[in-house]
């Protein structure tokens, strides 16, 4: 015979989870948005403002400069990094020793903690004593990242290419391997030309990689805050300071909390749309007959 | 259109060969000629897809030579063969439409858009592609999947010769019949040199007017499927052609003949002359089933066998019964009685062929 009792204990289990996730980010979040929606002198004294502070922020001149600085950045790391993770990933060689020496090679950028690519770009660049910038002021190119805009966008981005290309290029070098060869058989046969078979064959087959490398490159690249913050510290000017940037400088260096924590909100929700859209765009195409 | 010379052709998968069994095709001499419809018949890993790939150029064979009409083409990719081959399993382009699949192998070679339109469309007309023409190709079904595959083959009617490769394995049966003819009349359509790989013997004399037996890398007989049945030129082509293979069994020399377990069979004057002069001790002899004729009563010319049992087919029977320690078949026909427990048998000396080394002793050689 089968007994059987009808209680809530199973919620316990659950319990756990709940926990975890509560502390870890409704939490923090709720943090957020509650800071977002008041303005707080002392702990006595806190009212409340509505969405004063997102009015105020998205006014904000600085927010919108470094919000433009931070989309052509991410735009421009994905127009670099994509195309060529995807050209070193087409010329690895596939088996022996060599094919196992490209993979090494490869991951070792990914390896490096933020800070110390920074530091090491940092120091790379540096026109006395960096071998990067004292050989192009040697062969008579003007070269200060610590002084030109464009040197510091050029070097900000090409330490970003530096670090995270090998990332598309081993998504794009699995996604490769798992053509089965019968496709390049019947290519050959059908006389196609090497564009053909990379339109045709590799291109399609290498679509689910490369949206997660682009959803990751994205967001990644979007937020990024570490490496320019040790490199040129934002400058010169402002010409390299991103969200993230001015982000911590309002909570931190100024302590506006309000404006700060409307600003996260708004940021996080960006991150969120732009990823949404991109990805139900390329699920859609995917359908469509 | 070319005629298809294999010259003094073999190839080995390892670098450094040290016998025959390190070869995959061993050495062979052999042409197809231009618009004939052939098959490649052989049971798996003996070498078929090997000899194919070298054909269409997609493996470069280690020794020998490839000659399309007179001309050497080793050293020619796939593309400047101007070959077309369709593999086993359906590859399509799945980004593509039907029609784009179709059209590939022509747009790839610049052939201009209101041709490659009508042969597309005349191409699809055939393989009954029509319904899906404009339909992404990743979702249709196996076997149209597969006729996607063959008509990319088929669209290019300048091509020196088309390789099938097991094409039909993914078909499901009652389209493998219709696919078989369709093949048949395009090759009666086109002229184009076929060149069908199979292991199925039934596939290979449908489609084929010529049929290569392939065998531990090599082609050991290469005739028509009635010359294959009749005279089977080695053990081989014998066991594997028909239905039951060739009985047969193992000899030895004796006064006149040869023996088994205490069984003398006669030999012709011209067979013992030729047998005495080979060393080789490998001797057998072979009869089809159906040539195992069974007397109605003891008879001077007959041996006695033990009648194991009968499968009934329907339109024949096939016996399988006890010769000495030799468990041999005989095929007869649906309205005779088969004998009860003992059975008088004889093999027709016309019929019965002798083997040495496993190869044929060939009526010439008589």
């Amino acid at each position: 015979m089968i007994i059987k009792t009808e209680n809530n204990k199973a919620w316990w289990l659950v319990l756990p989870v709940f926990l975890l996730v509560a502390f870890s980010a409704v939490i923090p979040l709720m943090t957020v948005v509650n800071y977002s929606v008041q303005d707080i002198f002392d702990q006595n004294n806190a009212y409340f403002v509505g969405a004063d502070w997102y009015r105020e922020v998205l006014r904000d001149p600085r927010l919108h400069d470094s919000l433009l600085r931070q989309f052509i950045y991410s735009f421009s790391v994905l127009a670099i990094e994509i195309p060529l993770g995807i050209g070193v990933a087409l010329m690895m060689p596939t088996k022996g020793r060599m094919g196992s020496l490209c993979l090494i090679l490869l991951a070792i950028p990914l390896l490096i903690p933020w800070n110390v690519v920074g530091t090491i770009w940092q120091i790379f660049g540096r026109a006395d004593i960096g071998l990067f910038g004292w050989a192009l002021n040697a062969l008579g190119i003007d070269y200060n990242y610590a002084s030109n805009t464009g040197d510091a966008w050029a070097t900000v981005l090409l330490m970003d290419v530096w670090h995270w290309t090998s990332l598309v290029a081993l998504l794009c070098y699995s996604g490769l391997r798992a053509i089965p060869e019968a496709f390049y058989q019947a290519a050959e046969i059908d006389r196609a030309s090497k564009w053909a078979v990379f339109r045709y064959i590799q291109l399609p087959r290498l679509k689910s990689v490369l949206v997660i490398g682009i959803l990751l490159r994205f967001m990644d690249s979007f937020m990024i805050y570490t490496e320019p913050f040790v490199l040129t510290g934002g400058g010169p000017g402002n010409s390299t300071t991103f969200l993230s940037q001015t982000l911590t400088k309002m909570a931190i260096g100024q302590f506006d909390l309000g404006p700060a924590a409307a600003f996260s909100l708004i940021y996080f929700l960006i991150v969120l749309l732009v990823s949404w859209l991109f990805f139900t765009t390329i699920t859609y195409m995917d359908k469509a007959k | 259109m070319a005629e298809i010379h294999l010259k003094s052709l073999a190839h080995s998968y390892s670098a450094n060969p040290s016998g025959p069994e390190d070869y995959a095709i061993r050495e062979m001499d052999h042409v197809w000629h231009q618009g004939g419809a052939y098959a490649l018949l052989g049971p798996s890993g003996c070498g078929k897809s090997t000899l194919l790939n070298i054909i269409s150029g997609l493996l470069a064979p280690s020794e020998g030579e490839v000659l399309f009409d007179n001309v050497r083409v080793n050293e020619l990719s796939p593309k400047d063969r101007n070959i077309a081959q369709v593999f086993q399993f359906p590859v399509i382009y799945d980004s593509m439409t039907v029609f784009d699949n179709l059209a590939f192998p022509l747009r790839n070679a610049k052939v201009p858009e209101p041709k490659v339109r009508a042969k597309v469309n005349e191409v699809a007309e055939i393989l009954e592609l029509h319904p899906v023409l404009h339909n992404k190709a990743k979702n249709l079904t196996a076997d149209e999947k597969q006729k996607v595959s063959m008509g990319r083959g088929l669209v290019r009617d300048d091509v020196s010769a088309i390789l099938f490769d097991e094409p039909l394995t993914v078909i499901d049966p009652h389209l493998k019949w219709k696919l078989r003819r369709k093949l048949k009349q395009i090759h009666e359509q086109f002229n184009i040199t076929m060149v069908y790989v199979t292991h199925d013997q039934l596939e290979a004399s449908t489609f084929a007017d010529k049929i290569a037996v392939m065998y531990g890398g090599q082609i050991v007989q290469f005739g028509t499927p009635r010359e294959l049945f009749e005279s089977p030129n080695h053990t081989f082509v014998g066991f594997f052609i028909g239905s039951p293979g060739m009985n047969l069994i193992e000899v030895r020399r004796c006064e006149g003949g040869v023996t088994f377990d205490g069984f003398k069979v006669a030999l012709s004057d011209e067979l013992n002359e030729h047998l005495a002069l080979v060393p080789s001790d490998n001797l057998k002899v072979g009869i089809r089933p159906e040539f195992v004729h069974i007397w109605d009563g003891p008879s001077d010319d007959a041996f006695e066998a033990q009648v194991k049992h009968t499968e009934d087919l329907g339109t024949y029977k096939i016996v399988t019964f006890e010769l000495g320690g030799q468990t041999l078949k005989a095929r007869m026909d649906e309205d005779r009685e088969v004998p009860n427990g003992r059975a008088y048998v004889s093999f027709p000396q016309q019929w019965l062929k002798l083997y040495v080394d496993e190869f044929l002793v060939e009526e010439q050689a008589r």
